[in-house]
């Protein structure tokens, strides 16, 4: 478990070169546009905050810091304690069609200078940005170039910073994405230990956990062979999917797309169930079984009797935090084994 | 409380293999001259007819595939309409298509096999030196097309002369003329443009003495659904059981209460029928949206699995067994949900869904598309052996 658990508010500074995409990548994931909208979007002035409510105990400060070179002065000169302190995670964008690549390394540096100086336990996130504009040949070794130019300006960030290729025209986005919200949840294990326990009380190939409103993956269970399927993207993709979805259904009956969410979506095929329910207020859970009438039956009962078990696992803001609080301290497998205790019988 | 769907009149193929024009030798010089791919037609033999028995015959053919024509100006977007329509090219990519030379030939394998000819924009086929009987003799349609965004009216004169050329001869061909590229126009500009294309075209028509051209039209735009949506109603001509299909869905939707429902063609996301009820271009865009989805979900966990504890995945397990079948519900009470059901390996019944709540009326629906998928088998006998044989 992380020790950040009580820490509510995880600030996250989005930076990088005007130009590069940070807003562009923020809007998709976080506020429901389709990739071609972001032409749409002019250059952000100085900061601009969101505040993101995720998995009820995480809430995202996202700090979208606009990259023209006199905002980037003003956060390393005079607005440095203010900007690089508490930091959580820095995500760096590059652009990877940038003509001034040197340049941009020179400003990234000195941002790693001001972060190791205010916040030393801060996680770095670079992500190599419009990479479907290099051809498909050579996006492998210029991630691996570029990694190198930019793992050397990382000072004592050297060994700790993740480095992801990305493109908003693709599912890539969301690979990174999901990499990074699974870094910042602080019960992240407790979860996953809970996941485990229900994949094998509903016998089911795999269980995903994504949020709701960004459909970014959350953690995942597989079992069995499920471990070999050949889609190794799945979970980036089945995000990028729910996400498409979304705004198909919000475009045709006119909701809002951050509330046109579905109660549930059921498949059933010859070679696999798999549905996707609401799991707790901000979560949805996707599970792929068997193709079997009954375990499918047995499997939505038993999602239906877990959810308060996981809706405890978020700490709300609601009076409930120190009720979950003590369910933290316990023993987790004691929890789990009450837990399974109340479910209904898998199989018949 | 168990009402059915009642399978009437399955018997409209009636007009079955009864014209079959074979082709002669001399037929296929044409084809030569015009295509210099031989095997993209190959000279029917009675040992092709086999494949097809069953199938629906629209061509004169006989060989169960109604021809399609692209026809119109160069560079008015017909290559991009086949390969957004039917190759599933990224409408972007369009931009790189070069310009057609030689007639280009495609066949379709979907619940019904059609061809898709791509014709150069720059030929004048009533040039002696082609032959427009076997241009136009067994074709089902002829779609022309017109860029809204270019000048026109040469475009309407070529048109007006091919129709009236073919009146005298072929009078059953229906013509279809697609102003094309309207996503570039604004939404007042688009309407003017199309009016005065419909007019000039039956003004210049009737005063040539021709009334009552069978001529439909339609805006399109490969940016958008409404290629799909033009293209389904193009080939819905073309398919002699549709009124059986319609007054079918039409039971299912009244007994059902089902807002909407479409059958669609997966592959081509192409709907060959739909209930009599309006259409509108937002109900289908939804249903093929979700499609997609459908058929992602199952190429992620549609994957061949190896033998679980010794259990056999047979052959009728696959396809026989249970049709993939899919629900949305919506969060809020009172939305729209969506419901997919797979028909056979081609169709897949999609319905919108009223008001009502889905829980209490799931058991109703999954009887009456239980019994709409009967009736559809006896209207298209071919799709169960097709089940059987291929795959």
């Amino acid at each position: 478990m992380n020790s950040g658990k009580r820490q509510k508010q995880r600030k996250v500074l989005l930076m990088g070169k005007s130009g590069a995409g940070k807003s562009s990548m923020r809007s998709i994931v976080f506020s429901n546009y389709v990739a071609k909208d972001v032409r749409r979007l002019g250059a952000t002035i100085d900061v601009e905050h969101s505040n993101i409510k995720f998995m009820g105990n995480l809430m995202l400060n996202l700090w979208d810091c606009g990259g023209q070179d006199g905002f980037m002065e003003n956060y390393l000169t005079h607005q440095r304690e203010h900007v690089f302190s508490n930091v959580a995670v820095l995500i760096f964008v590059f652009d990877v069609e940038s003509r001034e690549f040197q340049s941009d390394l020179v400003d990234y540096s000195y941002i790693v200078q001001a972060l190791g100086e205010c916040s030393p336990q801060a996680k770095i996130f670079c992500l190599i940005h419009k990479m479907d504009l290099v051809t498909a040949r050579l996006r492998l070794p210029l991630f691996e170039e570029r990694i190198e130019f930019i793992r050397g300006s990382s000072e004592g960030f050297k060994d700790s910073v993740d480095f992801f290729a990305t493109s908003i025209w693709d599912q890539s986005l969301y690979k990174a994405w999901t990499q990074i919200i699974y870094y910042l949840i602080p019960n992240a294990s407790t979860i996953e230990s809970l996941l485990q326990q229900l994949a094998e009380v509903i016998d089911a190939r795999e269980l995903i956990l994504y949020e709701r409103t960004t459909c970014l993956m959350v953690t995942h269970v597989t079992r069995g062979l499920e471990g070999q399927n050949p889609f190794t993207d799945r979970f980036e993709r089945i995000s990028s999917i729910l996400k498409t979805h979304k705004q198909s259904m919000a475009r045709h009956t006119g909701i809002p797309a951050g509330s046109a969410n579905f109660a549930e979506m059921q498949i059933k095929t010859s070679r696999f169930m798999f549905f996707i329910t609401r799991l707790t207020e901000n979560t949805n859970l996707a599970a792929s079984i068997p193709p079997s009438e009954q375990v499918f039956n047995a499997a939505r009962v038993n999602i239906l009797l877990a959810r308060h078990r996981f809706a405890e696992l978020d700490i709300s803001n609601k009076p409930r935090a120190g009720l979950s609080h003590a369910y933290q301290r316990t023993s987790d497998d004691k929890e789990l084994a009450d837990i399974a205790a109340g479910y209904v019988g898998g199989k018949a | 409380m168990t009402s059915s769907v009642e399978s009437s009149s399955a018997q409209s193929n009636s007009h079955d293999d009864s014209q079959e024009g074979f082709r002669t030798p001399t037929n296929l010089t044409l084809m030569k001259y015009l295509q210099e791919l031989p095997d993209a037609e190959r000279p029917p033999n009675p040992l092709q007819q086999q494949y097809h028995t069953g199938r629906v015959p629209n061509s004169k053919a006989g060989d169960g595939k109604p021809r399609l024509l692209l026809m119109g100006q160069r560079r008015s977007g017909k290559s991009s309409i086949s390969g957004v329509v039917f190759h599933k090219l990224p409408p972007a990519e369009t931009l790189y298509i070069e310009t057609t030379i030689r007639v280009k030939k495609e066949s379709m394998h979907s619940f019904m096999d059609f061809q898709i000819w791509d014709f150069p924009g720059h030929l004048d086929y009533f040039d002696p030196a082609f032959d427009v009987d076997k241009i136009f003799d067994e074709i089902g349609a002829l779609i022309w097309v017109i860029d809204a965004q270019d000048e026109y009216l040469d475009a309407i004169n070529r048109l007006n002369a091919t129709i009236l050329n073919l009146q005298n001869s072929y009078p059953n061909i229906n013509i279809e003329v697609f102003v094309h590229k309207v996503d570039g126009l604004s939404e007042d500009y688009k309407m003017d443009t199309f009016r005065d294309i419909i007019q000039r075209v039956q003004d210049e028509l009737s005063d040539a003495g021709y009334e009552n051209a069978p001529v439909s039209f339609y805006q399109t735009s490969i940016y958008d659904h409404s290629i799909f949506e033009a293209f389904s109603k193009v080939i819905q001509k073309l398919i002699p059981q549709l009124p059986t299909l319609e007054s079918l869905l039409n039971s299912l939707c009244a007994n059902c209460r089902i807002e909407k429902a479409y059958l669609f063609d997966v592959l081509s996301k192409i709907y060959i029928a739909t209930d009599t009820s309006p259409t509108d271009i937002g109900s289908y865009e939804i249903c093929s949206d979700y499609i997609d989805v459908v058929v992602d979900i199952g190429e992620i966990y549609g994957w061949e699995r190896p033998n679980e504890n010794g259990e056999s995945e047979s052959e009728i397990e696959e396809t026989g067994g249970t049709d993939c079948e899919s629900l949305i519900t919506m969060e809020r009470k009172g939305n729209n949900y969506l419901y997919l059901k797979e028909i056979n390996k081609y169709l897949a019944l999609v319905c919108l869904m009223g008001d009502d709540s889905p829980a209490e009326k799931k058991a109703l629906i999954d009887y009456n598309v239980g019994v709409f998928q009967k009736a559809l088998s006896q209207v298209f006998p071919f799709s169960n052996g097709t089940n059987a044989t291929t795959t």
